[in-house]
């Protein structure tokens, strides 16, 4: 109206536009201004600065090392001099007694064994000392012994820093292993990437077998072996594995649709065109709002208390959020219908039944799907964070391997499949969305549904 | 048209037609039903299976645990207000991480759904690149990478903070890129028309159509990551979960703190739902005068 005001001359127009744009330009840089204060009042309250001598290099390079690569310990026992080879150390992947991988030149209990690590790297295991031949530098000699512990002989020179000596102990880590004797025991680890014994253990008859001779044994009959070898591996064991995914998905599955059919008849309660007491109504917004304000977190932690862990309490932890939530939308959409067409049903003599059959949820439906699918899917990933809470499914498998602290091949595993899961489950709930509710027409359509998703979306 | 006529069929055959045609399509939804409902009961049975008590016997000690811990609280009263007190600083923490994951991740969100939209991609040829890495934020449960750097970081507030930041970015990164397919391309084309570079081209000509929209969708993410950073908490990760988790440790006698600590959780969740609710009511349908 300002510009339209006679009284006002050009110099004073020019004053005031030029005050609305500095405090324009104020606000373009208050805000990212607060938004940096706050950050730095987040970074002196979270101690990053502490945190960051705190964080341990040592663990972050294991982990990658690990998730990727795996390693074949060879151990002498110095007691008796006898040598076993094992993949990670665990019995589970130990190599028969007697036998060794081919870079192992095993010796009798007593005799030398000869470790080739490559690149002119090679351990020797002898009688009484070991010694390690390293390229470029010499050889390291350790005597260990009961009563002198480790006795240990290095080239002349000052010591490099990936060599620790002490006296019961010596370490040398190169490029193409590791080496550490103590008193009782001499063991070299040798690294190779990838995940060994995904397949088949070390015990099994397939193992190492070329894809091409076990599809050829398959087809004669052997798949049914082939198939148990690999379900029971023991080291990987995807027989559990998929017991767990399975799991998850039934949390996910049974919370929400538990949700939904429960929500459904109890959101008639929460809407004004269709519950005329307003104190129930009132009483049953407040009942959602419990439920959804009571967060999933005090759900499972109270549930687990009467149910025990596993996958029934996680989809009732599931179930009892999403009720509320499910309340809140199913209302909100019911209030919403067209009078018109349940009139239409009831001038036809439906009865009352009839009439919620044939005139409300037809037109719910897709809301109705439309958010149980959406929910199917972002329960999926609540499924896995409520399984490490409540110990059930693959989030339970997930913090068993990262609290043994050395299984990271297998915690890269599980989260593969974890992302994976939920990949399709997002691609799968999409694609029956579709299909479900704009019978997989046109693109047109499909925009008019997202459209009216975004209406009524409440949690992603 | 003779042959026509002849064939017409009576209203008889209409009738029979459309009964069998409505019998056929009840046997299906029907058949569907009974699976469905198949389904759930093999799956609750499954369940209840492998869960370590069963529902029969959980369903009747349900109130179990909150009547003790009501009962011990309302004991204890006098002291409740002193743990709420007491409590308050890991609330603090709680709603930091939230917060300054939900900034951070909505940073990385606009980025993502700037590189991933058509017609603002500075370089097109990498759009599905860009969607697919904001599909496999979006896929990884932030417990995930929360235990994962706890590992690496030990535990405090801030491998929380980045586990639900990289979660917040991929969904922010989706639901963004939907507001921006929406936003006009004739500001940009104007911009760049008078020699605007990208970053200018966007904060000028993107940014200011879809601010609200941005901004209530973070809002909403806010509400969402309260919830996280309290469960991130429970498996280590420092604020209200933390104290939480050592609360019930203790067991029975200290109940009245995990009382204080469920009222604290409850009662901030319900009020940032409610300003939150305000505030997006407010950006998307303007404000009330």
């Amino acid at each position: 109206m300002t510009t339209f005001d006679t009284t006002l001359t050009p110099a004073e127009l020019k004053l005031d536009i030029s005050r609305l744009f500095l405090k324009k330009r104020l606000m373009g840089f208050a805000l990212p201004a607060a938004v940096l204060v706050y950050l730095a009042y987040v970074f002196v309250a979270f101690d990053v600065l502490g945190l960051w001598e705190k964080a341990s290099l040592e663990n972050a390079r294991t982990l990658v090392s690990d998730s990727y690569s795996y390693k074949t310990h060879v151990t002498r026992d110095n007691r008796n001099g006898a040598v076993s080879v094992s993949i990670e150390g665990e019995r589970k992947g130990a190599y028969p007694d007697g036998t060794a991988p081919d870079w192992v030149a095993l010796g009798e209990a007593g005799e030398t064994t000869v470790i080739d690590l490559e690149d002119g790297h090679s351990v020797t295991f002898g009688p009484e000392t070991i010694e390690y031949a390293i390229p470029g530098y010499g050889i390291v000699r350790a005597t260990p012994s009961r009563s002198a512990g480790v006795q240990a002989e290095l080239p002349a020179g000052s010591v490099p820093e990936w060599i620790s000596v002490s006296k019961n102990r010596l370490a040398v880590k190169t490029g193409a292993g590791r080496l550490t004797v103590t008193r009782n025991r001499a063991e070299v680890f040798r690294y190779f990437a990838g995940w060994e014994l995904f397949f088949f253990t070390l015990d099994s008859p397939y193992y190492g077998m070329g894809a091409g001779e076990l599809l050829q044994r398959a087809a004669t009959g052997e798949a049914g072996a082939i198939f148990q070898e690999f379900w029971t591996n023991k080291m990987w064991r995807h027989q559990d594995v998929a017991w767990a995914i399975a799991e998850t998905l039934l949390m996910a599955f049974l919370g929400t649709i538990g949700a939904g059919i429960i929500a459904l008849p109890l959101a008639f309660a929460a809407t004004r065109n269709f519950m005329p007491f307003r104190a129930l109504r009132f009483a049953m917004r407040r009942l959602f709002d419990f439920f959804r304000g009571v967060d999933s977190l005090i759900w499972t932690v109270v549930l687990a208390r009467a149910f025990g862990p596993g996958p029934l309490t996680g989809a009732l932890a599931i179930l009892v959020t999403d009720t509320g939530t499910f309340g809140k939308i199913f209302s909100e959409a019911l209030e919403n219908v067209d009078r018109k067409q349940i009139e239409g049903v009831a001038s036809t003599g439906a009865k009352p039944l009839q009439r919620y059959r044939f005139g409300v949820i037809p037109q719910i439906t897709p809301v109705l799907l439309s958010q149980l699918l959406y929910f199917l899917e972002s329960n999926t990933r609540s499924a896995t964070i409520i399984g490490a809470i409540t110990g059930g499914g693959i989030g339970l498998l997930l913090t068993q391997a990262i609290i043994t602290q050395k299984d990271w091949e297998e915690v890269a595993y599980y989260i593969t499949l974890i992302i994976l899961m939920v990949m399709l489950m997002d691609w799968f709930s999409g694609w029956l969305r579709r299909k479900l509710i704009t019978g997989g027409s046109g693109p047109g359509k499909r925009k008019a549904v997202k459209g009216q998703e975004g209406g009524t979306f409440l949690l992603p | 048209m003779a042959d026509l006529t002849a064939a017409r069929p009576g209203i008889e055959d209409i009738r029979q037609q459309y009964t069998a045609h409505t019998q056929r399509k009840r046997l299906y939804g029907g058949i569907l039903l009974a699976i469905f409902v198949a389904l759930m009961a093999a799956g609750f049975r499954t369940a209840d299976a492998r869960n370590a008590g069963s529902f029969a016997d959980g369903f009747t000690r349900i109130f179990d645990y909150p009547a003790e811990v009501l009962a011990e609280a309302s004991q204890k009263a006098a002291q409740l207000p002193g743990h709420v007190v007491h409590f308050f600083p890991a609330l603090v923490e709680t709603l930091n991480i939230a917060a300054a994951s939900t900034l951070v991740g909505a940073v990385f969100g606009t980025l993502l759904s700037l590189l991933a939209t058509r017609g603002m991609a500075p370089w097109p040829a990498l759009i599905p690149l860009f969607r697919r890495i904001s599909d496999i934020c979006r896929a990884i449960p932030e417990i995930v990478i929360a235990l994962v750097l706890i590992f690496v970081l030990g535990g405090g507030p801030v491998p929380a903070m980045i586990a639900i930041a990289i979660h917040t970015a991929g969904a922010l990164g989706k639901l963004f890129s939907e507001v921006n397919e929406n936003a006009s391309l004739k500001p940009v084309e104007g911009l760049s028309s008078v020699g605007a570079t990208w970053a200018q081209r966007m904060t000028l000509g993107v940014i200011p159509q879809v601010g609200p929209n941005y901004v209530s969708y973070a809002l909403l993410r806010f509400e969402i990551n309260i919830r996280a950073s309290a469960i991130l908490g429970f498996v280590g990760a420092g604020g209200i979960g933390y104290e939480l988790k050592n609360a019930m440790s203790w067991g029975q006698g200290r109940y009245d703190e995990a009382a204080a600590i469920f009222l604290l959780l409850f009662v901030t969740i319900v009020a940032v739902d409610q300003l939150s609710g305000i505030l997006r009511d407010r950006l998307t349908h303007g404000a009330k005068a």
